[in-house]
């Protein structure tokens, strides 16, 4: 299987259907944001109108799919934390807190790449091959300061981690029935998870959030594209419940209701927020 | 086949209507029409029948086992937080940390209120662990900031634990979702408590520390029933066992 190849194709097909090139899809990833509403549209559509392919892509029975769709996640992460280290962009805080937070996460992420390339080959699997990213989605972006703005490159900078930690959280979480019956893979994801839940929370926090969602919101400063990292977030049905129903008082708020659980990306949502910031 | 138990009457007198709603709602509800017939007796069997010595309560096996847990956990976690909202260091508290722990209130309150509902609409009631399990506190010091916190982030990274280990003995993938929706959450709490205390003491990376995710692996910790209870057996006051969980 050529994933990649697969995330490519299935990227500019559908940008390209709704008329909108790739950064004109991320322009708004970029602190003006000006054309946040609309660029998020055809963004949202494509995700819709190619369900079916990406779905046979990761099949939710698949616990290859999973795991390479996983490593992809990681591959992006990990090469990401070790550029803005690079950067020295997170000196900005002025503190050396953002920077020993990235530190942590880059760590762990480089240790997840590493596990799930082992853990593929364990299986006698090839890993799929890390792909080039660009986190200028374009040329949007200059999250690691190649322009001179340091202040709006470190609010890229966490606006970014924080996009790919909540993706991360909700992605492994799709996958997680697909790897039903093997323990040992599902019980290695379960352990992934949870720390990517860390990171997610962290960053936000850095960031001046809560650590958990809120409904379905993105929260303050975070660019309107990166809306479907948070749409469906809002669910207040859990078990066929609306869980804001089973008693009075704070804990059953549809806002606390909603924070109180997370929610699955499926593989076609994850791959599609990936793409973005896949180049090769 | 009517239990003649003190917590299933408990159950069915304060909760009956809840009980039918989640029923007429869930999705989860594999045993629902069975249930559903018992439901309608209910008003039958308001007589006080108090076992005068019940045998301890064991959680099963499989998911009813995992669910059972569950909900001793979110128990245990929902008590504590109901304790902290009360104590005198909460009141008093900063504004950030008595936001964060009001939420992690609130979200253990709804995650506990959500088992107990689950497991009710799929098994029958003596299978269902009590509600009002008895928990002791009184190692934490409801009115000092470190107790509160300190012990905070111990049931915090204890519940990613056991829903991390637990994951694997769930049969149904509509459950081990849920578990998934719930772990992240709680993983959450624990990061925000941590950093918390992090801060203070100018250790940055306790968010993630290598105390809790193993630096060479990046791996958060993932531990079966038996350890988790054994752990947390100094708060349980109630007796239950987990004979058929690992």
């Amino acid at each position: 299987m050529n994933l990649i190849k697969f995330l490519d194709e299935f990227t500019s097909d559908n940008l390209a259907k709704k008329g909108a090139s790739r950064r004109d899809a991320f322009s708004t990833f970029s602190s003006l944001g000006k054309k946040a509403a609309i660029a998020a549209v055809p963004f949202g559509m494509a995700v819709a109108s190619n369900k079916a392919k990406a779905a046979t892509m990761f099949q939710s029975d698949d616990a290859v799919g999973a795991l390479q769709l996983a490593l992809t996640l990681e591959y992006l992460e990990a090469s990401f934390y070790l550029q803005a280290l690079d950067s020295n962009v997170l000196d900005q805080d002025g503190t050396g807190k953002a920077n020993a937070i990235y530190e942590q996460i880059s760590m762990h992420e480089s240790a997840h790449v590493t596990l799930l390339q082992d853990t593929l080959m364990s299986l006698g699997e090839t890993p799929v091959a890390e792909p080039t990213f660009d986190f200028t989605a374009g040329g949007n972006f200059d999250p690691f300061n190649t322009e001179g703005d340091a202040a709006t490159s470190y609010a890229q900078l966490l606006a970014l981690a924080q996009a790919f930690e909540d993706t991360g959280v909700r992605a492994y979480k799709g996958q997680a029935g697909a790897l039903m019956g093997n323990d040992d893979l599902l019980t290695a994801a379960l352990q992934i998870h949870s720390v990517e839940a860390r990171h997610a929370s962290e960053i936000r926090r850095l960031r001046g959030l809560q650590g958990w969602i809120t409904l379905d919101n993105r929260g303050t400063g975070m660019p309107a594209a990166t809306q479907p990292v948070y749409d469906g977030e809002e669910n207040l049905s859990q078990g066929g419940v609306d869980v804001s129903t089973l008693g009075s008082g704070s804990p059953f708020t549809a806002e606390a209701s909603s924070q109180a659980y997370d929610e699955i990306l499926t593989g076609d949502e994850a791959t599609t927020i990936a793409s973005l910031f896949i180049e090769s | 086949m009517k239990n003649k138990n003190v917590k299933v009457e408990s159950l069915v007198t304060k909760k009956g209507n809840k009980r039918r709603q989640f029923l007429k709602m869930s999705g989860l509800a594999i045993a629902g029409s069975g249930l559903l017939l018992s439901c309608s007796d209910d008003d039958d069997f308001t007589e006080p029948n108090p076992d005068p010595d019940p045998e301890t309560f064991d959680l099963g096996g499989g998911d009813l086992g995992v669910l059972n847990y569950a909900y001793a956990l979110e128990q245990l976690e929902a008590d504590f937080y109901t304790k902290v909202v009360n104590g005198s260091y909460w009141s008093g508290a900063a504004m950030e940390e008595k936001q964060i722990l009001e939420d992690l209130y609130n979200h253990e309150v709804n995650h506990r209120e959500f088992f107990k509902a689950a497991l009710n609409a799929n098994f029958d009631a003596e299978l269902v662990l009590p509600e009002s399990l008895e928990f002791d506190f009184s190692s934490v010091d409801f009115s000092d900031r470190d107790s509160v916190l300190s012990t905070a982030q111990l049931l915090e990274d204890t519940g990613v634990k056991a829903y991390n280990g637990a994951g694997k003995i769930i049969e149904t993938a509509a459950y081990l979702v849920i578990a998934g929706k719930i772990v992240s959450v709680e993983a959450r709490h624990a990061a925000a408590i941590r950093s918390i205390r992090g801060n203070d003491m100018d250790d940055f990376k306790l968010f993630a520390g290598d105390d809790i995710v193993a630096p060479g692996t990046g791996l958060d910790g993932a531990e079966n029933p038996s350890v988790i209870i054994n752990a947390a057996g100094g708060f349980i006051v109630t007796p239950f066992t987990a004979n058929q969980l690992p």
